[in-house]
């Protein structure tokens, strides 16, 4: 049973989806759906254990020999992230009755936790698989189940959202599709192992460094990284706050492993150094990325779009570790996507907790708030804090390593713009604290305190920010043992 | 009880007391009586850790490793002692006289006043017994949070224009100054532990140390060093003992105390006199002096008066401290000491008349000595002591930071403290003096004014009196800063 733990990752919710259809509606479906997840997340916690202290785990899918057969491989790096992932759809999924139940009708809340697990099935199955095309397949499965998901949001504004998001998505998995179609026809191969291996030989050709553009790209539009990022706002601000909550945490972080996956372990590491300067273009593209979005959230009413505007920030953040390089980049990179999963989850429960009572996330139905609902306003400004990079929090962990590693490449400019971008972030956060504890609410209609499950959800990723920012021992032990094998090519 | 362990009650006693304030929240007596205790506690606490430090037990004490290296840990020394002993001696007092004044005034959210302020002084004897850098920034930065709530305890628009200055250069600069500051500090030097002479290795090249060392002054804003100064008049929104315990005294001298712990046990006196920016800062130091005190000199809000003083006498310490020699070190230690008494004083006597007599502006404060004596009689006293005359603690600390500027040949500095005491003079003496000897201005009203509420009444002639005992019996605190050289590693 145990060594089966691979595949049972990704099929467990592949097949719990179809099985919540049956189950029907309501609160029975959702138990089920997290069950599912919470399965998940522990299979997922035995993955990296194993990993961490026997190495990598290959599976061959169906006992056919990779490179014929489909090999799953779990190593460090997926094994973090599967984590991650598994870990923000529970929390998420355990606030999600409650918060569907003001946003969706009652017709379609089953069918809402099939799409998830079908969501969640997808981004573990580009986790856990070594094979370049079932990226591909799990990555549509991943994202024609978030279309869904964001369609079902409370206005008919999220059908747009949701349709720009397809023509958008749907382009970049072509991108991604014929990057990986070119790849075959030079190498013969899908296998990841193999294509790392058979490509060298190949890369002089411009066929190879097609692919790679193409790829680089494709997987670029589904991270969001500028200026390719225009669809995440709509996407993230007119989806139901808790299927927010679960992209925010999860969706990007998965695009940004397929980007460490393509450029480290598959293509050779002199190739993005000789052909193109892509060290440098990271770095470029992260900074922008931090300040567009930053300054564009510091002036957003509707606060939801905002934080999705600062999620496109840090992700700029992570890109710049990329850029940077080395083990100390990647590793701030695996950090930040660990620590920034916890504190926009943080973020966007609190606004989900918000939405769900007052039924609107703009600054001025925020106004007032900080006595009205205490527990879910502080959790906002901890989340806040952790953004910002406050000592004692988590957020503060990636800020220093990030740092660290501008400073230790000679990088000095990128130090101070680094730093910069975490004032523009006090900037935007506060003007939501100042509403939350100073403005006078608007209206005097009495709100009550979040429901208590979304509570729950959201004080267990509070107490995680604080967590992991004074225990920092997982995050970094994973992520220096990650980042090293990365770095040294290591199977 | 182990002695070691005393560091962590000093730094526990205060959110212990956080406890008792949230169980009586609706009990005021209670909630008070609790804060009461808990600074009673804690000053005795830090008597003790004075009592074993000078018996020369070496108390030191290890929390966490939060990052591989970078550890919460703390450590008792002179200058932490001092600084820790100060906060310890005046929360208390504060706490007596914010009894009488938050009552007084009908403040409401008292709770969440004391619980606040409580996490302040906990935060303000971890940064003095802080044994690395790394632990001083941690809570050098919970400190900026956690006077937040207490800036803009008002909630009043003004109070939220205040907060938003205070925390955005407070913060600001932290994050964009400091943190790099100290993150290359760690990448350079591969520890950030305070140590006797400082912990760069001889090779760093001197420009990198000219640019830490800017970096630090600057980013280290608590220690109000111009241009970096906006925060403190913005702070005084705040209820007036915040102003007193956390703007002249906790918050402030967190700033300066964390400067002379990086000048002296980071970089080292002889390193600093090697460093050119030294000079730079040390005149931009002298001019901020000046001017902080030309500005009070305008200012006709008595509050706004005093924070531009202090704003003034920080300069006095940063630059004492700048320059590199101990005299000069240990005259800024003095004043941090002696200052914080005089200060807190002052301050207690511009709430107390606040609440006495709603007048919050110099001018219309003439005559006032009739109807408050001992309140102006107080103002006096401190203001002498900042002033730097006799018979108060004050001129102790003038008179080590003059002799510092003549040991170091630095005539023009000398001329800017003395020019900036003569200044000190203009704008604190003629409020108790025409306070007293109104001529024809004297307010009709005056009569009707009565003194403060007792219980501020005690907190100020308690400070007061300390200001006199200080000059005669300067002795345990002049013994205490000569140990911040002598000790092995500090």
């Amino acid at each position: 049973m145990l060594s089966h733990l691979p595949i049972l990752q990704v099929i467990l919710p592949l097949l719990g989806a179809p099985a919540c259809l049956i189950l029907g509606r309501g609160k029975l479906a959702w138990l089920f759906a997290l069950l599912v997840s919470a399965l998940s997340f522990c299979i997922a916690a035995i993955l990296l254990t194993t990993v961490y202290n026997h190495g990598v785990i290959s599976y061959a899918l169906g006992g056919w020999q990779a490179p014929w057969g489909i090999e799953y491989r779990i190593d460090l790096l997926n094994a973090w992230l599967l984590v991650i992932v598994s870990a923000s759809s529970t929390v998420s999924l355990l606030a999600a009755q409650s918060s569907i139940s003001t946003e969706i009708s009652l017709d379609k809340q089953g069918l809402f936790y099939v799409a998830w697990l079908l969501c969640l099935a997808g981004l573990l199955g580009i986790l856990a698989t070594g094979d370049a095309f079932n990226v591909f397949v799990f990555l549509e499965v991943s994202s024609l189940s978030t279309y869904t998901l964001i369609s079902l949001g409370p206005n008919r504004k999220s059908l747009w959202a949701a349709f720009r998001y397809l023509i958008m998505g749907t382009i970049g998995a072509t991108f991604i599709l014929i990057g990986i179609g070119l790849m075959y026809i030079m190498t013969g191969t899908l296998n990841m192992q193999d294509l790392a291996q058979r490509l060298p030989p190949a890369s002089e050709s411009s066929t190879v460094f097609a692919a790679y553009a193409f790829i680089l790209v494709g997987i670029s539009l589904k991270l969001a990284l500028f200026p390719l990022h225009l669809w995440l706002p709509n996407a993230y601000s007119q989806a139901p706050s808790i299927v927010t909550t679960f992209l925010a945490a999860s969706a990007t972080k998965v695009a940004l492993y397929l980007l460490i996956r393509f450029t480290y372990t598959i293509f050779p590491s002199e190739f993005s150094q000789l052909v193109i300067p892509l060290a440098d273009i990271f770095v470029a593209l992260g900074v922008l990325s931090v300040f567009s979005a930053s300054i564009v959230a510091i002036y957003q009413e509707e606060i939801k779009r905002a934080i999705a505007y600062s999620s496109i920030a840090q992700i700029g953040y992570m890109v710049i570790g990329l850029g940077i390089g080395g083990v100390l980049g990647l590793q701030a990179t695996l950090i930040h996507v660990f620590n920034h999963a916890l504190m926009k989850a943080t973020l966007f429960m609190a606004l989900a907790a918000i939405a769900a009572r007052v039924g609107a996330t703009t600054l001025t139905s925020m106004q007032g708030l900080g006595r009205k609902m205490p527990w879910t306003s502080f959790g906002f400004v901890v989340g806040g804090l952790s953004l910002i990079g406050v000592p004692l929090t988590a957020g503060f962990i990636s800020k220093w390593y990030l740092v660290s590693a501008a400073a230790l490449t000679g990088r000095w400019p990128l130090v101070f713009l680094i730093l910069l971008g975490s004032l523009l972030a006090i900037v935007y956060i506060w003007r939501v604290v100042e509403a939350l504890y100073f403005k006078p609410a608007a209206d005097n209609s009495p709100v009550k305190e979040a429901p208590f499950a979304m509570l729950l959800a959201l004080w267990l990723l509070v107490l995680g920010n604080v967590y992991f920012g004074i225990d920092t021992r997982l995050p970094v032990s994973i992520s220096s043992e990650a980042a090293t094998a990365l770095v040294e090519g290591r199977p | 009880m182990n002695t070691t362990s005393l560091i962590d009650v000093a730094i526990l006693t205060p959110l212990i007391a956080i406890v008792g304030v949230l169980a009586f929240s609706r009990k005021p007596n209670m909630r008070e009586a609790v804060s009461l205790i808990a600074g009673a506690v804690l000053l005795l606490i830090n008597l003790k850790l004075y009592a074993s430090f000078n018996q020369g037990e070496a108390l030191s004490r290890h929390w966490l490793e939060i990052l591989p290296g970078l550890n919460l840990s703390f450590r008792v020394d002179a200058l932490g002692l001092l600084f820790g002993l100060v906060a310890s001696l005046l929360w208390p007092v504060t706490t007596l006289y914010a009894i009488g004044y938050m009552r007084g005034h009908k403040e409401d959210k008292q709770t969440r006043f004391y619980v606040c302020f409580a996490i302040a002084i906990a935060a303000v004897m971890a940064i003095a017994y802080a044994e690395n850098l790394f632990t001083l920034f941690v809570f050098y930065e919970v400190l900026s949070l956690c006077t937040y709530p207490l800036v803009t305890h008002a909630g009043t628009e003004k109070a939220k224009q205040g907060g938003r200055v205070y925390l955005g250069i407070l913060m600001g600069t932290s994050i964009a100054f400091f943190l790099p500051a100290i993150i290359v500090t760690w990448l350079v030097a591969g520890s950030l532990d305070f140590q006797q002479g400082g912990i760069f290795p001889e090779q760093t090249p001197i420009a990198l140390l000219s640019l830490l060392l800017v970096l630090f002054v600057f980013g280290v804003a608590k220690a109000a060093v111009m241009p970096f100064h906006r925060w403190l008049p913005a702070a005084m929104v705040a209820p007036t003992p915040v102003s007193a315990l956390l703007h002249a005294v906790a918050v402030v001298k967190a700033g300066v105390f964390s400067l002379i712990k990086i000048l002296v046990f980071i970089f080292g006196l002889d390193t600093l006199q090697q460093i050119p920016a030294t000079d730079y800062l040390l005149y931009l130091a002298g001019a901020g002096v000046v001017l902080a005190s030309l500005v009070a000199l305008r200012q006709d809000n008595l509050k706004a008066r005093l924070a531009y003083s202090t704003i003034s006498q920080l300069g006095y310490i940063t630059l004492g401290t700048l320059l590199a020699v101990e005299s000069g070190v240990m005259g800024s230690a003095m004043h941090i000491a002696t200052h914080a008494l005089g200060k807190i004083t002052l301050f207690f006597c511009a709430g107390a008349i606040l609440v006495a007599s709603h007048k919050s502006e110099i001018s219309s404060m003439a005559g006032l000595g009739r109807s408050m004596p001992i309140t102006m009689a107080a103002f006096f006293i401190a203001s002498l002591s900042i002033i730097g005359l006799p018979p108060t603690a004050g001129t102790w600390s003038k008179w080590w930071l003059l002799t510092a500027t003549l040991e170091t040949d630095h005539l023009i500095l000398m001329a800017v403290l003395i020019l900036s005491s003569l200044l000190n003079i203009a704008y604190l003496l003629p409020i108790p003096l025409r306070a007293f000897f109104p001529g024809k201005q004297a307010d009709a009203q005056a009569t009707a004014i009565h003194e403060a509420p007792p219980a501020a009444l005690i907190a100020i002639c308690a400070t007061a009196s300390a200001c006199v005992l200080l000059f005669f019996f300067p002795n345990p605190l002049f013994e205490l800063v000569s140990q911040i050289f002598t000790e092995g590693t500090p």
